[in-house]
């Protein structure tokens, strides 16, 4: 049953599952393993970006398609659940509303992007991309009335998913809605992971793999790429924006630094890369890795520098500023050591 | 004789600013086998790609049943029955042998006869069907890509080159498949410089010299005439 909910897909190494079932544990168990707001603020953005990364796999990994486009869709899901609290009543409602709205125009927008620029060179489709996207974020910025422009929004969910709402005690943790909307967030991504992982062992991943590899070839056996690859864009845009909603859930906060930057592009960019790309698990642990150094490398340096105070040169070195030194000097090292991403380097021992 | 099952009437096509096919005319009968000859670039290459439209003729007609291919989109082309097998193989190394096969098969799934025939043909396919395909050596990427067009039956299989580079051994394999698929009334047009694969497996031939058909008759008559072969292509079939 686990192997089919899987669709197949197993991890084809002892290291990676025992790592994957890490992950999923302290992720399903996180209120109640590290309590506390930040950690569960880290393991809500794990998850959210699990399923972002996962979906940008499926179009640089498993489609060969670079786009810079991805975080522009994450933005669509997230200003949809804005939006829709904002101008609907408070409510599920709102939030349905919301994100399926963001899913429909990720899709759409990515259906009209792909059908102008798929047929044209990897390099111009990236480029067009980029400029749309950019556009986007200058609109955003600038459609200050609609989007709150630099300042974003911020708006009202449903109770059950805040603070305020509070059910009891469970293992001597208070159950409260904002543990609630942690678990929506969780499970959520799980199945939205799950469909991912569905899609790419189906025949139309293994179509999709086959035009990564030789687009000639595959359209001489009968595909037609460009309409698989329109078809790789729509359904990585909507689960995309499936995470940019589950994002603003979370938040309760949208603005263009959150979801709309260029710097959250080139964070996927480097957790799929990191986690190895056309691998689904590769997205987890490239996830997991770059969260949790976004989040505690700083932390963990300035105890560093507190130990070494003794010594010359190293607290300096440590010390907390320098964080971006060192999570720079970490992803040159871990590209160096698995150009294959960690999980090809786990698969294959190369 | 009946109708031939592809008509190249006059086809030009240009790659760049090199005019490589002059105006090729050939007519491929159904159920028999056509070796297209020539020395190296001649166009031979061009014109089964022209034919899968990789390369757009620029004039000329190329009818499939009477059917005009100008309008029909590349993947199509081999939606209505057309296997190519091309000079580089074209497998898909980061996929298993499976699912090379399974890419192959359009009408529905691979038919399991089908299949044990297939392995019957070319026995490594068996032994790595879950293999990944880049790991196969290149005789056995060859019987991949060669068994990948058999996988369904089509209407008219293009084979370009299936023994370029591969050891005798493997040739005869090559050879044994293509006796059984020619023993089906498939109908085959294969590009071939091996003159003795040629005569092995030829039911016409037609040889091409600077973007154009030269001659074109019985792969028995030019087999028994060496002056001719000569003349054509500079080669004896008794060379080989």
């Amino acid at each position: 049953m686990l192997v089919n909910l899987i669709s197949g897909d197993r991890p084809r190494s002892t290291i990676l599952t025992i790592l994957l079932l890490v992950v999923l544990v302290c992720l399903a168990l996180a209120p109640f393993l590290f309590p506390g707001v930040r950690p569960l603020d880290t393991a809500a953005r794990i998850c959210v970006f699990i399923l972002l990364v996962a979906s940008y796999d499926l179009l640089l990994g498993y489609t060969g398609i670079v786009s810079f486009a991805h975080t522009m869709f994450f933005g669509f899901g997230a200003y949809g659940v804005a939006l829709a609290s904002i101008h609907m009543e408070r409510g599920w409602d709102a939030l349905l509303v919301g994100t399926l709205a963001g899913a429909l125009a990720a899709a759409v927008v990515a259906f009209v992007i792909g059908l102008f620029s798929l047929r044209v060179r990897a390099i111009f489709f990236a480029m067009i991309t980029l400029a749309v996207a950019s556009a986007v974020a200058v609109l955003v910025s600038q459609l200050f009335q609609l989007t709150g422009g630099e300042d974003g929004l911020t708006y009202q969910i449903p109770r059950e998913l805040t603070p305020a709402f509070r059910l009891g005690e469970v293992f001597g943790v208070r159950i409260n809605g904002r543990i609630l909307n942690y678990y929506l967030v969780f499970f959520t991504c799980l199945a939205l992971f799950l469909v991912l992982l569905r899609i790419v062992n189906s025949p139309f991943g293994t179509v999709l793999e086959a035009i990564r590899e030789n687009d000639f070839r595959a359209e001489a056996i009968g595909y037609r790429v460009v309409a698989y690859r329109t078809a790789a864009s729509c359904l990585s845009a909507a689960m995309a924006a499936f995470a940019g909603s589950l994002y603003a859930i979370w938040l309760r906060y949208v603005g263009p630094d959150t979801t709309l930057s260029f710097e959250i592009m080139l964070d996927v960019l480097l957790m799929v890369v990191i986690g190895g790309m056309g691998t689904m698990y590769g997205a987890v642990l490239g996830a997991v890795i770059f969260v949790l150094a976004q989040n505690y490398l700083q932390t963990l340096m300035g105890a560093g520098a507190g130990l070494t105070q003794g010594l010359p040169l190293i607290p300096q070195l440590l010390d907390p500023n320098r964080w971006l030194m060192w999570l720079g000097i970490l992803f040159v090292l871990s590209v160096y050591f698995f150009p294959t991403g960690i999980v090809g380097r786990l698969r294959t021992g190369k | 004789m009946s109708e031939p099952i592809l008509q190249l009437d006059g086809v030009v096509t240009d790659i760049g600013r090199y005019h490589i096919l002059k105006g090729v005319t050939l007519d491929v009968p159904r159920g028999q086998v056509t070796m297209l000859l020539g020395r190296n670039g001649v166009g031979k290459t061009t014109t089964l790609r022209t034919i899968m439209g990789l390369w757009r003729a620029k004039a000329g007609r190329i009818l499939l049943e009477g059917q005009d291919m100008a309008p029909v989109p590349v993947s199509s082309r081999a939606a209505l029955g057309i296997g190519f097998v091309p000079e580089d193989m074209g497998i898909f190394s980061d996929l298993t042998v499976e699912e090379n096969m399974i890419l192959a098969t359009r009408s529905g799934p691979l038919d399991p006869a089908r299949r044990d025939w297939l392995f019957a043909a070319f026995p490594p396919l068996r032994t790595f069907w879950r293999s990944e395909a880049g790991n196969l050596s290149g005789g056995q990427k060859q019987m991949l890509s060669i068994a990948r067009a058999m996988a369904e039956e089509r209407r008219l299989y293009l084979i370009d080159e299936p023994t370029k580079g591969l050891a005798p051994a493997i040739v005869s394999t090559m050879v044994g498949a293509l006796r059984e698929l020619k023993a089906q009334g498939a109908s085959i047009l294969m590009v071939e410089q091996n003159l003795s694969v040629a005569r092995a497996l030829g039911d016409r031939a037609a040889v091409m010299d600077d973007g154009a058909v030269v001659w074109a008759g019985a792969m028995a008559e030019l087999s028994a005439d060496p002056a001719l072969q000569e003349r054509l292509m500079g080669l004896s079939v008794e060379a080989h």
